[in-house]
């Protein structure tokens, strides 16, 4: 029998530890929003922290292995479909079913 | 500005409810009520700390070894509130949902998307950011009561958030124009990867930033 009332306690540390990690900023600098290097920061960070994401959903993929070509596949679709027709849901969509179709083959 | 939200957010749909749905899943084999899983979505609402919970749950870890962990583990989050810092508006009940609901996949989005005109920007990131979490705890509480029922391959649907990501950035790269951050990332990303890959998104945006305002340091140097 599972314990409830640890799971209940577990769920409320896991929650407070990660609203900090979300919160923390805002709360120390905020009042230094306006400080140049803010602005620096917030020009440059959203593009770094969108590439470090594509790369850390595929640093699981093994490209010396044939089956990564379902994910190159896939993505080379996203990104020509997506400056081909300039629409997110349709290239996305496009990638995504393409992806689902291979690798359930 | 509901239509909007909805055709912004879908990608991340495709990716939440198959993801909440592996989550709900494992879940079920811990034993407890089926609830939790969806109370954990309402919550905690953090992907990936909450597939580490699974394996905390498992061990009956220690409860500060779990804010340690989750903590590491979220680190990341810090440097997006930092980049956003008057992006969501006037302090508020909204402000602070918009801020405990800053995801990986929110954050992407609200940095990169352009508000449709005469739109509330604080209404419309409060909105985004409901629906993501509508579809994580949707997605959670339907792996735990049914996922080992019903027989739906969503085998490879959760490359809708690689799909996003990369689309993503070429919107970024559109609204920027500047090689020099994708640049960065790339190379700290690498570098990370070869060396810390269990590290990777917290190295690499530590490294990238660094590097970044090391870059800014020499030029202002230079002009000075």
């Amino acid at each position: 029998m599972a314990d409830n009332s640890y799971l209940i306690v577990f769920i409320l540390v896991m929650t407070v530890a990660t609203v900090t990690t979300r919160l923390l900023p805002f709360v120390i600098f905020q009042k230094q929003s306006k400080h140049p290097m803010m602005s620096y920061i917030a020009k440059y960070t959203p593009p770094m922290i969108m590439s470090i994401l594509v790369l850390y959903v595929l640093k699981n993929v093994d490209f010396t292995s044939p089956t990564s070509l379902n994910t190159i596949f896939a993505i080379v679709v996203t990104v020509v479909v997506h400056i081909w027709k300039k629409n997110s849901l349709l290239s996305i969509f496009s990638g995504t079913f393409l992806y689902m179709y291979l690798v359930q083959q | 500005m509901i239509r909007n939200i909805l055709k912004e957010t879908t990608p991340i749909m495709f990716g939440y409810v198959p993801m909440g749905m592996t989550f709900g899943l494992l879940f079920q084999d811990l034993g407890y009520p089926w609830y939790f899983a969806t109370l954990m979505g309402l919550f905690i609402f953090a992907g990936a700390a909450q597939f580490m919970a699974i394996g905390l749950l498992s061990t009956g870890a220690g409860l500060t070894e779990v804010f340690i962990s989750t903590f590491m583990l979220n680190s990341r989050h810090i440097f997006y509130g930092l980049s956003i810092l008057d992006k969501y508006g006037k302090w508020g009940l909204r402000k602070l949902y918009l801020i405990f609901g800053l995801t990986d996949e929110t954050y992407s989005l609200v940095t990169t998307i352009k508000i449709p005109n005469k739109v509330n920007e604080q209404d419309y990131y409060f909105f985004i950011t409901m629906f993501n979490q509508a579809y994580w705890v949707l997605g959670c509480t339907l792996g735990v009561l049914i996922g080992g029922v019903v027989e739906f391959n969503t085998q490879g649907m959760d490359f809708a958030l690689t799909a996003l990501f990369i689309v993503l950035v070429i919107e970024q790269w559109k609204n920027i124009r500047d090689i020099l951050p994708f640049a960065i990332a790339t190379l700290s990303s690498i570098f990370v990867l070869y060396f810390f890959k269990d590290q990777m998104l917290i190295g690499s945006i530590l490294l990238s930033l660094s590097i970044l305002l090391i870059i800014r340091a020499i030029k202002n140097k230079s002009y000075g």
